[in-house]
């Protein structure tokens, strides 16, 4: 499988990927492993290519006044390494272990994952649960848009073909929070059939804030609205089940060689259970 | 038996490739290379109305590009070459390119040669197809319908053959019998996925007329002669060499029409070609494997005693007969049906039906595996509805230690066996009744235990050669060795098997060194290039041990007895008084009156004293046909625990006990039945191809075929008995196979049997979660099967 | 259109010329003949093509030559400069090898596995070998092997660090 013919150009600097941005036909390449199998089936056929995965500007994790921030080009690894997310988002660790294997954990991006807006990618539902902010910037100038307004449906964002995704912005978690991932892996491929990720609060034993995202089910990673009804119960298990029963109730589930939508959908609510059970345990 | 055989020395073949010093056929370079590419349908039944290659004939690097229409009258169609008989086979041709109809999505229409891989590709893009679509069939049941669309002219509902098998009388069996059983069971399509694709390089000296065509191939001696009938060119003009060989699993056994197109490239354009598949097109355009669509029933006494078996199977062969394609559902199943069990009444009807799929061949087990798979599951239906242990029947059916050679119903005949033994091994490795208690505890909280237990045989070592002429195989099934000595005492053997991971190398080298008593690195086998090798018919149907190694051991007994004359003329002793001791010739009760193998070695090829009428040299070949083939069986136990709540299946221990008979290298032998093992259990959990109604191959990556990974697999726990087979001078049966002859039903019914409270009763492989869920709603709702 | 590139293979700086679309594995295949790095699949998920990337291990199908442009690549040949690495000699006592196509791969993501986890559990072998499949052993003796190798790491270590 050998790509159609483009240009390559490497970067020196986030500027000059914005302007190298600006010409037709070009898109950036970040780590590749999503890219570059798409190009090798022909299925992307650009005329240029801009290299942007070597750009410090674009790589580390720190902590901010608000919360975290993580540069988009930083690896998956890099993230399962940083103390700083094992402390503050533990749930981006839990998530990133179930991610691609341990070679494309070594060269993928969460930028180029979340650009790359694959209905079955299990990083959008921890976005949308942690309510991320993503940090996107053109020749023009830089805005912010939310996890919650970025993702549109298959392969396709709010971004625009000029932008460029700079970084990802996690507010801090209340003191008294427990996150949670649980996802249910495709055979072949090791992505989610369906993936829930869960944050929940809890004050004196009662819940204070809860929300639950799921990924993999339908066409675009979805915020539950069942969630809201967890707040002021104690977390138990009715409660929660009431919540995992409601969260996928009217969901167009995808329904393919690997599950039907019956089914995806039965696990979409195993998962929300499983993923609010341990993060009710662990809001203490 | 000498100091090596039996023992799990480290492989031979091993230094080069875990340094990345093989030699793998994509890894072959040769001056001035051009690179082919094929341009494949992606209709799976389509007339072809105009391929224009017009403008891919002018991009940049193409050196020449191949349709259809250019090369049928210069080559001949891909030969089927087991021509079952009595069957009323039709194997419509199979062209190299197709040139008025393609019949599956795959099927190859062009081919461009460029000087480089990019601008191969690239020109692919430039070939204009016209296609005008036909209605796609991909079930075997259905394609047999008489108002199926029809992929061949000359074949009517597209049945290429319909074959019998019958020993005693099943229908009176039935008729009579107390309980009866009956099941439709699918054996899903399956995507072989060694792990190096297949390629081709051919080089061709128009000065010499001399052919070299490197190729991934399991039996380059069958390539050799199947390339002279395509490429109407002498036998002895080409050179077929299979380099280091990344696996095969039967799927590099057949004649394909790519590496004829290389070869007829080279010829025509007198450079060296090069084709490599990537993954997506071997999925496309290399053999599949199973595809049985089966009916099939068992009956018995009240009180466990099988007496009849019957089965009516569509058997998919895919939109050609592809080389071994008819013998793989009839001469190695259908044989087959009564497995370990004495079953006197046996009756099977198999059709071999064109699908527009990719063509189906042999894979791993071939035929065997689906026949011990529908038995397997019969037995443990027909325990149930009477309410015996599973493992009670069987043991009342198997055959008895005593009665070997043992004929069963379909004819073949049993070389040897203790099938009791190997039951009761496996049971005691897992205490078969403490799993019993735990599983109804388990059950009383609401947990699902369940345990599969198989008894099987199988037939491998194919085979005599006068059967293989009689069920219509086109060649011969002994196998050949040549075992050189140098004159340094050093030895090489040339084998006409083709070892591609069994690790021949090691065992027939190990047989060597024993014969000679020489060190092991002084003995080395060579394999694969026809030119160096003698006629031998391949590696497959677990057959390269016992006939191959067989021939190795005869030629090297040989080489001795011709060292010992040499040896007593040497010594002025009589060959009578010589015996051999630490690899040397002694006169009996003069031990410093010896010659050692190297001496004899260095004189026999100066032969500056040889006896009189005793040739120089020292060397012998050998041609080893066995008289029957082989047997090899044992009892297999699987269990699980079914998680309800999402259908997922973990397998809690798996254990395997096999008899292969002695081993030659144990370590060997293990790493055989773990292979085979975890390919069959991929088939149980995880394995299948899939094609939507137009014929598209929905699983036509690795992104969709679930090919095992490690975190998905058990650890397996072997166990052996040794029963020697009398049909070959080692005793040895094959083991490549058995893992995963016996592995999908030990699985399958493991999980069953955990189910069973539920109500479910029956379910197809493979045995995904997605699939184990919904039959358990189903059994919910009472509607089990 | 071709660009020139400098690689640092096994530890020799390598000037190429290369287009921009040029995949890694072939590079180092037909360019460097560098053929013990494998291609098995074309949706990088075998793993056969596995490199080291300045000591991690990559997937080289599935990254463009242009892209690691001045980086070190470690291949199979490079591993170990002389006599065996013991990842290596793990898969040969513990015959964690048949065929030996997926081996390359295996050995280096096993390398930087154990760079990481020195001393896996089973499972965490298993997982960690998610992008590397074989069709031939099962992986059982791939898993011994590899946990073989971790023992031999350590306790040479120890010895290192006795010595
Ligand atoms: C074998 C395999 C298994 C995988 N399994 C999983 C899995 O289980 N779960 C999962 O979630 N994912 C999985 N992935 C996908 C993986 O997460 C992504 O491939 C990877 O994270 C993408 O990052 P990248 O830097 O390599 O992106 P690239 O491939 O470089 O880019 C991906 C896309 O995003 C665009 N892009 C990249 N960076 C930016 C940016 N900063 N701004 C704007 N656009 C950008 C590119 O133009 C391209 O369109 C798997 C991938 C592979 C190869
Ligand atoms: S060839 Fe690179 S992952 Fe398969
Ligand atoms: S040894 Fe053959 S694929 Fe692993």
């Amino acid at each position: 499988m050998i790509p159609a013919a483009f240009e390559y150009t490497r970067a020196r600097s986030v500027a000059d990927a914005l302007k190298a941005l600006g010409a037709r036909n070009t898109k950036v390449l970040c780590g590749g492993q999503s890219l570059i199998p798409l190009l090798r089936f022909r299925l992307a056929e650009p005329k240029r290519l801009v290299g942007i995965g070597h750009l410090s500007q674009l790589k580390g994790i720190t902590r901010t006044k608000g919360g975290v921030r993580i540069g988009a080009a930083t690896t998956y690894r890099e993230l399962l390494e940083s103390k700083v997310l094992q402390s503050d988002f533990p749930l981006i660790g839990e998530v990133t272990a179930h991610i691609g294997d341990l070679q494309v954990r070594n060269v993928g991006t969460i930028g180029g994952g979340l650009a790359h807006a694959d209905p079955a990618a299990d990083m959008p539902a921890v976005m949308l649960a942690l309510d991320a902010k993503f940090q996107l910037q053109s020749a023009k100038g830089k805005r912010t848009v939310a996890a919650r307004e970025f993702f549109r449906g298959p392969f396709s964002t709010a971004m625009k073909p000029t932008e460029l995704l700079t970084e990802i912005q996690l507010p801090a978690l209340p003191a008294n929070a427990g996150t949670a991932y649980a996802d249910f892996e495709q055979l072949a491929s090791g992505y989610a059939l369906v993936g829930a990720a869960a944050v929940v609060a809890r004050s004196q034993g009662s819940v204070t804030q809860a929300t639950l995202a799921f990924t993999g089910l339908s066409d675009t990673p979805f915020l539950a609205k069942s969630a809201g009804e967890l707040i002021g119960t104690k977390g138990d298990a009715q409660a929660i089940t009431r919540v995992a029963e409601g969260a996928v109730e009217g969901v167009e589930a995808n329904d393919d060689i690997h599950a039907s939508s019956a089914y995806r959908l039965h696990l979409a609510k195993v998962a929300a259970r499983r993923a609010l059970t341990e993060a009710v345990e662990r809001a203490k | 038996m000498g100091t090596l055989f039996g023992s799990g020395i480290k492989r031979r073949e091993d230094p080069r490739l875990i340094t990345g010093h093989a030699t793998y056929t994509d890894d072959v370079k040769l001056p001035g290379l051009t690179y082919a590419a094929i341009l494949r349908s992606t209709y799976a039944h389509a007339r072809l109305k105009k391929v224009n290659v017009a403008r891919a004939k002018k991009a940049p690097g193409v050196v020449a590009v191949y349709t259809g229409a250019d090369v049928k009258e210069r080559v001949n169609p891909v030969p089927c070459a087991w021509n079952v008989p009595n069957c009323d086979l039709k194997t419509p041709p199979h062209p190299l390119l197709a040139h008025e109809k393609v019949r599956y999505a795959g099927d190859g229409i062009a081919m461009v040669v460029a000087e480089s891989r990019e601008e191969a590709r690239d020109a692919l893009d430039l070939i204009d197809v016209e296609y005008e679509p036909l209605p796609a069939v991909v079930d075997p049941e259905m394609a047999a319908q008489p108002k199926a669309p029809q992929l061949h002219a000359e074949v009517p509902s597209n049945v290429a053959f319909t074959w019998n098998v019958a020993g005693g009388d099943a229908d009176k069996a039935f008729a009579e019998a107390a309980v009866k059983v009956d099941l439709r069971i699918v054996q899903q399509r399956l995507q072989p996925t060694a792990m190096e694709p297949r390629a081709a390089v051919a080089s061709f000296n128009p000065g010499a007329g001399q052919l070299t065509l490197w190729v991934t191939s399991q039996n380059p001696h069958i390539h050799r002669f199947l390339c002279s009938v395509m490429l109407k060119v002498p036998e002895h003009r080409i050179r077929v060499i299979a380099p280091e060989v990344g696996g095969g699993f039967g799927s590099k056994i057949p004649a394909y029409a790519d590496e004829a197109l290389v070869c007829f490239a080279a010829m025509d354009l007198k450079r060296p070609v090069k084709w490599t598949e990537d993954r997506s097109e071997n999925y496309k355009a290399t053999i599949h494997g199973r595809d049985h669509v089966e009916y099939v029933e068992l009956c018995g006494t009240k009180d466990g005693a099988i007496t009849g078996l019957r089965a009516k199977v569509y058997a998919g062969l895919g939109g050609y007969a592809s080389t071994a394609a008819p013998g793989i559902p009839t001469i190695l199943h259908g044989l087959m049906y009564s497995g370990p069990y004495t079953i006197p009444n046996v009756k099977g009807t198999v059709y071999g039906v064109y699908t527009t799929t990719t063509p189906v061949d042999a894979y791993r087990g071939a035929g065997r595996p689906e026949a011990t798979y529908l038995l397997e599951r019969l037995v443990n239906l027909y325990a149930r509805k009477i309410g015996m242990d599973p493992v009670e029947l069987r043991r009342k059916n198997l055959i008895a230690k005593d009665k070997f050679p043992y004929t069963v119903a379909t004819g073949i005949t049993y070389d040897s066996g203790d099938y009791q033994a190997a039951l009761d091994k496996a049971l005691s490795i897992l205490d078969y009744q403490a799993f019993r208690a735990e599983q109804a505890k388990a059950r009383k909280q609401g947990r699902y235990l369940g345990v599969g237990v198989t008894t099987y045989c199988e037939i491998c070592g194919l085979g005599p050669s006068q059967v293989a002429g009689a069920v219509g195989f086109g060649g011969g099934l002994y196998d050949s060795a040549i075992v050189r000595v140098y004159p340094t005492g050093v030895v090489r053997a040339y084998i006409g098997g083709k070892p591609h991971g069994q690790g021949e190398e090691t065992t027939f080298a190990q047989i060597v060194a024993d014969e000679f008593g020489i060190p092991i690195e002084n003995v080395e086998i060579v394999a694969g290039d026809t030119e160096a090798t003698p006629q031998g018919w391949g590696t497959y149907g677990s057959r390269t041990t016992a006939v191959c190694g067989s021939a190795v051991k005869i030629a090297a007994q040989r080489v001795k007895e011709k060292a010992k004359k040499l040896a007593a003329h040497l010594l002025e002793a009589n060959e009578a008084d010589l015996e051999w001791r630490d690899g040397k010739f002694v006169v009996r009760g003069s031990p410093d009156q010896a010659k050692s193998f190297a001496d004899l070695a260095l004189m026999a090829n100066v032969a500056w004293n040889m006896p009189a009428g005793t040739e120089p040299g020292l060397e012998a070949t050998a041609f080893f046909d066995p008289s029957n083939f082989v047997f090899p069986f044992g009892a297999h136990i699987c269990t699980v625990e079914v998680v309800v709540e999402t259908g997922q299946v973990k397998i809690l221990r798996y254990i395997a006990v096999d008899d292969c008979g002695p081993q030659i290298n144990p370590m060997i032998v293990e790493g055989q039945v773990h292979g085979g093992v975890v390919q069959g259990v991929g088939e149980a959990l995880q394995e299948i191809a899939v094609y939507d109604e137009d014929g598209q191959l929905l699983t036509g990556t690795m992104m969709d075929y679930a090919v095992p990974k490690a975190s998905q697999m058990p650890k397996i726990e072997t166990a052996h008995t040794v029963t020697p087979t009398p049909v070959n001078p080692l005793g040895v049966k094959g083991i490549g196979e058995t893992g995963t002859i016996a592995s999908p039903p030990t699985v399958v019914n493991a999980v069953l049997d955990a189910l069973a409270p539920l109500g479910v009763v029956h379910l197809d492989k493979p045995l995904t979660p997605a699939r184990v869920w919904a039959a358990i709603q189903n059994g919910k709702k009472g509607g089990a099967r | 259109m071709k660009q020139s590139i400098t690689l640092t293979v096994n530890g020799t700086d390598r000037a190429v010329n290369v287009e921009s679309r040029a995949l890694l594995a072939y590079v180092l295949r037909d360019q460097l003949d560098l053929t013990g790095t494998h291609v098995g699949c074309d949706t990088s998920q075998c793993g056969a093509c596995t490199v080291l990337l300045d000591g991690h291990a990559v997937k080289s199908c599935t990254l463009l030559a242009v892209q690691v442009e001045g980086r070190a690549i470690t291949t199979i040949e490079g591993l170990s400069a002389d006599g065996l690495h013991p990842v290596q000699q793990a898969f040969w006592e513990k015959h964690g090898l048949q065929c030996g196509f997926c081996t390359p791969g295996m050995i280096l993501t096993a390398v930087d596995l154990l760079s990481q986890n020195p001393d896996p559990s089973e499972a965490e072998i298993r997982h960690g070998l998610e992008g590397n499949y074989c069709r031939c052993t099962g992986y059982q003796n791939i898993v011994a092997a590899i946990g073989a190798a971790a023992a031999a790491l350590r306790s040479g270590k120890r010895a290192g660090a006795a010595a």
